[in-house]
């Protein structure tokens, strides 16, 4: 790709971004403007309105919290109102515009173009588990869908969230991995193990998780003598090996699987030792075994 | 500097830069940040997803887990996260890397579009769970959903079946949850070029979920308790800009009619 051209991109770098942005004129890195107390009309038509945040003198530079080192991990702070809300956001996003988007900036033209990720990841939206971090996703590696608890639902409980993206990753961007990742310590399936047999119809999470159910009735049957606490741990994992077999429910991913175009994985990430296990599922394998549910190769555990 | 060395030259370099420099700034991270870039796409043979994969979890934990093992322990017994995130599946556009959450700060759901449907528990089950999770149980401050450009959620949504398309049956079904802001751009920007129009429509459908938000009873007590904010946010990765609102619900002053 040639070299960017001068302007758009490094009239951005080269505006300050230490000084308050005053300015707006070549960079609105954030949105709202200066005036305290200004308000706009809003688009909609409901009585809503976009409150445009007074930014507090910055005393010290933005952005020099420290990245990863032996010192204090940087945590979101405690945020009263809006204005520290957005200043905190700001900083997030212009420490990322510093050290990635500006250090890479060929790679990022690119991107813009188009996506072409290898991987289609499937996780829980527990906070504590983002593949982009623990397994070090960059921008354009992984289409990712985030949902409780990491399930798939069959191809036959009809169209949701989960497999609009499947058709998506597997149709669109023709995707060759899939991987579907649990956790310890998983809410969702903690809910779902701790589900009555009557179904509770005023709970959302109820609806559902009832998703993995035949995931707890294997695990019930074969983890009946083990603690609750270990009976989750098995549903965690029994779950994702149940969502890989849902995958397989849809006609266009056996074919891309049948064919060797598409691989599905599953992952279990740990997070109390740090410890990450992966496997296969080896297709050929698994239907000519009878008597398993299915077989799985290249399995891996990390520590 | 990484491009006249072999890989192995290149993490033996970087290993001992980082050995080296106890204590980081802005220059140095950046550094550290386009080596470790241009090492990934370092094209020694097509990289295997399971060593992709590993060389991610090890550099996790030998640089994240391992130096902090008080705060992932304590983060393991639990998690408060302060944000409830709304972000798209697109491969481009993970918020733990462009807003730099760390593990623990947001509860993440990520789909199609970043869209959030009306309440409907038949239908829409998976997103309803989220957010019950996260405002009821873990009680999180904030809801933030971030659009993005060249969304191709947004795109299906302003262009499909008007363009002859064959059906995407799960995905058309998915993205017509954004009809009435694809609705609205047409009829506001319905002389722009469609590109502007979808870009227009990539935020208002963020403004579209920030209002089907309100249908869901736990967020409505939420905001009534003023425990809860919501808000809305727009990534360009074509100009490299972010930009933030909140979303406010209030009435006016009556009005006497005497």
């Amino acid at each position: 790709m040639a070299a960017p051209s001068p302007t758009p991109f490094s009239r951005l770098f080269n505006s300050s971004v230490d000084a308050c942005p005053t300015s707006l004129k070549t960079a609105t890195i954030l949105g709202p403007k200066l005036k305290s107390g200004e308000t706009e009309q809003a688009h909609l038509r409901l009585l809503t309105s976009f409150k445009h945040l007074k930014f507090k003198a910055s005393k010290e530079p933005p952005g020099l919290t420290q990245q990863l080192d032996n010192r204090k991990l940087e945590s979101l702070t405690e945020s009263e109102n809006g204005c520290d809300l957005f200043e905190d956001l700001k900083h997030r996003f212009l420490r990322f515009k510093r050290r990635k988007f500006k250090e890479n900036l060929d790679h990022f033209q690119n991107l813009a173009q188009g996506q072409a990720p290898k991987f289609m990841i499937i996780a829980c939206a527990d906070s504590r588990v983002c593949p982009s971090i623990i397994l070090g996703f960059q921008p354009g590696e992984a289409f990712m869908v985030r949902n409780v608890a990491n399930l798939v639902p069959t191809f036959e409980s009809g169209p949701s969230e989960t497999n609009a993206a499947l058709e998506f990753a597997v149709n669109s961007l023709k995707v060759e991995n899939i991987l579907v990742i649990g956790h310890s310590c998983c809410g969702g399936i903690r809910a779902l193990m701790s589900m009555e047999d009557e179904v509770d119809s005023s709970s959302f999470i109820r609806s559902w998780v009832v998703v993995g159910k035949n995931a707890r009735l294997i695990t019930k049957s074969a983890a009946s003598n083990l603690s609750f606490d270990q009976q989750c741990r098995h549903c965690e994992k029994e779950s994702v090996n149940h969502s890989l077999l849902n995958l397989l429910t849809y006609p266009w991913i056996e074919e891309k699987v049948a064919e060797g175009a598409l691989s599905l994985h599953g992952g279990y990430y740990d997070f109390i030792d740090c410890t990450f296990e992966k496997w296969t599922l080896d297709f050929k394998a698994s239907n000519r075994e009878k008597n398993s549910r299915f077989a799985v190769k290249n399995q891996f555990y990390w520590c | 500097m990484a491009r006249k060395q072999s890989l192995e030259a290149a993490v033996e370099g970087l290993k001992r830069f980082l050995s080296e420099k106890e204590d980081s700034n802005e220059e140095v991270a950046a550094k550290i940040e386009k080596l470790t870039a241009e090492l990934r796409r370092i094209d020694v043979a097509p990289i295997d997803p399971t060593e992709m994969i590993k060389r991610g979890f090890n550099y996790f934990k030998t640089n994240n887990f391992d130096k902090h093992r008080e705060f992932y322990h304590e983060l393991a017994e639990s998690q408060h996260p302060k944000f409830l995130v709304f972000a798209c599946s697109d491969s481009r556009v993970s918020p733990s890397i462009i807003l730099n959450f760390k593990p623990g700060d947001a509860f993440m759901v990520r789909n199609i579009a970043n869209m959030v449907p009306a309440f409907d528990q038949l239908r829409y089950s998976g997103v309803g769970a989220a957010i019950e999770y996260a405002v009821s149980v873990l009680e999180v401050p904030n809801i933030l959903i971030i659009g993005h450009s060249r969304c191709g959620g947004i795109q299906r949504l302003m262009t499909h079946p008007e363009d002859g398309s064959l059906p995407f049956d799960f995905i058309d079904e998915w993205v017509k949850i954004g009809k009435p802001a694809a609705a609205k751009v047409k009829a506001t920007f319905g002389n722009l070029p469609i590109e502007e129009q979808c870009a227009h429509c990539e935020r208002e459908a963020v403004k579209l979920s920030l209002i089907n938000l309100l249908t869901y009873p736990y967020v409505r007590t939420g905001i009534a308790k003023k425990k809860l904010q919501l808000m809305g946010g727009y990534y360009n990765f074509v100009e490299g800009s972010f930009h933030v609102w909140n979303f406010e619900t209030r009435f006016s002053p009556t009005v006497d009619m005497q």
